[in-house]
Order: structure tokens, then sequence, then C-alpha cells
């Protein structure tokens, strides 16, 4: 990523990190607990979205002279859905036990917002390189909020990472719990937005 | 037909597979229009009606098309295609017929498309073989599960807005720990029917 333009990898850091999905824009959020209860689910779905995001944005952006802006959901819609069956078909014939489980959850990336809100916002205007260079990011950026939620959920919920146990002793049941989610999902958030206000001197990300 | 069947299937989806609270779908419309009463009840009458018709369509496209032409593979690009063509008609077709209503009630239509659960009905439907009864239950059971889960919440926040939270913690965190605590509630409901 280097040799590229400076302006490109800004375009992958503000995905990363500037506009995170999950912390910061506060979308996409269903998959951040539904798939969160072991490290290994998250990786899964968020190698999942940073592939349909990227190929989306690049698609998209190619196109983006030949849509009619009326008719541009639907097309939007179909494109999305088309990159969904494809990953969806692999995993389904190559990652059979991780698609046993989070099947459910590839087949909804279909609705994600944040997809759909790149594909709206930046990749129907811009061209494809940077279009790309801002999907990547913006799906890292949900790869690594998949990773932070998933590690302190699988390592407090059962002590384990990947499947390997780290701390014996009776883990906290909770946190991989349906509620349990939800409070490292609001804890987290809470604690990004409380560094953000210390050292950087924002505002915090109330949102919504 | 089995009417017991059809009201446990209700049951279950509304209250112990609450999809929000069990499955997590359905969550960025949870968290935005929860802000007030208002909305809330608004999205939930529509998101029901919604719910309802888009299992049956869904249902008959895949049992008389899919099926016989063998395009099983095809079922997120058809189902997602049949929910944003029905909720386009829909609101096209109540601003004609009913303003009134549609003044009300419209911006949640729109929204609707952009909710996970909109296409996780039709997809469990598929899987799990019910029937165009069975269907229809379950999509009504999810639309009132949500439905309650959106006023539950709805009425804790507009109580929040009044209390005392710390910085970084307003606005959606704490809004996350409160769903929380009622996702801890409905765990309650667990084991409560078994089908």
């Amino acid at each position: 990523m280097s040799l590229q333009p400076k302006s490109n990898w800004e375009l992958v850091k503000n995905g990363m990190f500037g506009e995170n999905t999950i912390f910061r824009m506060a979308i996409s959020l269903c998959p951040s607990i539904a798939v969160t209860n072991g490290l290994k689910n998250g990786v899964a779905l968020g190698v999942a979205v940073v592939f349909v995001q990227t190929m989306v944005n690049a698609t998209i952006s190619l196109m983006r002279n030949f849509i009619h802006p009326k008719i541009r959901i639907p097309i939007f819609m179909l494109v999305i859905a088309g990159y969904v069956t494809i990953i969806d078909l692999l995993m389904a014939t190559y990652a059979r036990p991780i698609y046993k489980e989070i099947g459910l959850y590839i087949q909804i990336i279909v609705a994600f917002a944040s997809i759909f809100a790149r594909a709206e916002v930046y990749a129907s205007k811009n061209k494809v390189w940077s279009s790309i260079c801002d999907g990547f990011g913006m799906g890292v950026g949900f790869l690594l909020a998949m990773i932070v939620i998933s590690f302190f959920r699988e390592l407090l919920g059962k002590g384990e990472l990947f499947g390997y146990s780290l701390i014996s002793g009776n883990p906290l049941l909770i946190m991989i719990l349906p509620a349990g989610g939800f409070l490292a999902v609001g804890l987290l958030m809470g604690f990004f937005n409380w560094v953000d206000m210390k050292f950087f001197g924002g505002k915090g990300a109330s949102g919504v | 037909m089995d009417f017991t069947k059809l009201f446990e299937l209700v049951v279950s989806s509304a209250l112990i597979n609450n999809f929000v609270f069990t499955m997590f779908l359905g969550l960025c419309i949870f968290f935005g229009v929860s802000k007030k009463m208002e909305t809330a009840v608004g999205m939930s009458i529509t998101f029901t009606a919604v719910m309802v018709v888009s299992a049956a369509l869904s249902w008959v496209v895949y049992t008389f098309i899919m099926v016989p032409l063998d395009l099983t593979f095809l079922k997120i690009i058809i189902f997602i295609g049949i929910v944003a063509a029905f909720v386009q008609s829909a609101d096209t077709i109540m601003k004609k017929v009913s303003p009134s209503l549609y003044y009300k009630l419209g911006v949640y239509l729109a929204l609707i498309t952009t909710n996970c659960i909109i296409i996780a009905v039709p997809l469990k439907n598929a899987g799990e073989h019910y029937n165009f009864f069975e269907s229809m239950a379950f999509g009504l059971g999810s639309g009132l599960g949500f439905g309650l889960a959106l006023i539950i919440m709805a009425s804790i926040r507009e109580k929040l807005e009044v209390a005392d939270v710390p910085a970084p913690f307003k606005g959606l965190p704490i809004s996350f720990i409160l769903a929380g605590l009622i996702a801890l509630a409905f765990t309650g409901f667990s084991g409560l029917i078994t089908l």
C-alpha cells in the first residue's frame, strides 16, 4: 500500500478508524453481537464483509456512469446480493463447520447498511481505485471491530482464544450469552468515546 | 391445520427466539427509532404488517417458482428483490390511497428495507420448510416480537433522557447496556415452549 498516493492510504485509514462502522457510525450492528461469541466466527464474518464491501465498491464504481439515478437502489441491492451469494456458496462448500454456525448471518450481509451506504455515498461518485481503497478500509474497520469485541467476549466468557483454553476456573458465562454481547459492545463503545474525549479532544460519537 | 402449532410458533418467535434479543437482528433500526415512543409504535405497526405480507409472498414464490425450477441457490437475491419491490409498491399505493396514513407511517416504510429481520424471516421459512400458514405465523410473531422490543426500549429511553449518564456513555453506549439488561430478562422466556 505504501506505493500508492497518500490519499488512498488515508481513505483506508478513514474507514478503519475515523468512520469505523461499528464504534463510530453505529451501523451494521447486528453481526457485531450475533457472531462475536468466539474469535473464529468473528474473523470469518469480518473477512466475508471485507470481500463483499471491496467488490461491491469496485463494481458500482465501474458502472457508475451507466446506472440511471432513479433505479440505483434496486441495482445496488442486486450487485450486493450477487456478491453475498458468491461468498455464501463458497463458505458453504469450503468452510462447512463455521458456515453451520454463522451461515444465516453471512446471508444477512445483504441487508448491511454500511455496504449500501458506501456504494451510495462513495463508489457511485468516485474512480475505481479510490473506491476500492474506501471499500477495503471500511471492511477492515469492520473486521477490526469484530476482532476486538470477540476477543473480549471469548476470553471472558469461555477463558479461551480461538478455542485454546487460556484461563482456568469459572469464566463469566454472561459474556457469551446474548445479553453479554450488548454489554460488551456498550462498554467498549463507552471506552472508545472516553479515550477520544480524554486524549484527542473529540466530542465522542453519541450518534443516533 | 393445527392451530396449537401456529400459536406456539407466534409465541416462540415473539418471546423465546425474539429476533432482537436472542438473534440480534434489526439492531440498526432498533437503536435508531427507539428514542421516542411515538416513532417506536409507528415502526412496530408498519413493520409487523410488512413482515406478514412479505413472508407470505416469498413463501409463494419459493414454493411455486424457485423449488420447481431448481433456483433455490438464488434465494438471497430473489428474497431481497421481493421485499424491496413489495415495500416500494406499498409505498406508492399508500401514497395514492391514504395520504394521511402515508404521512404517518411512510417514513418507516422506507427504512424497513435496511432491516435485516425482513430478509432473515423468508430465509428461515425456506430453511425450516414451513408451510404457508406457519410462514405467516412466523412472520407475525417476529413482527410482534420486534414491536415489543422496540416499545420496551423506547419507554426506558424516554426516562433515560433525564438521567445523569457519564459523558462517554451518553447516547448509544448506555442504550447498548440497557439492551443487554433487557436481553438478560428475555433469557427467562427460554424453555417456555419446546417446539
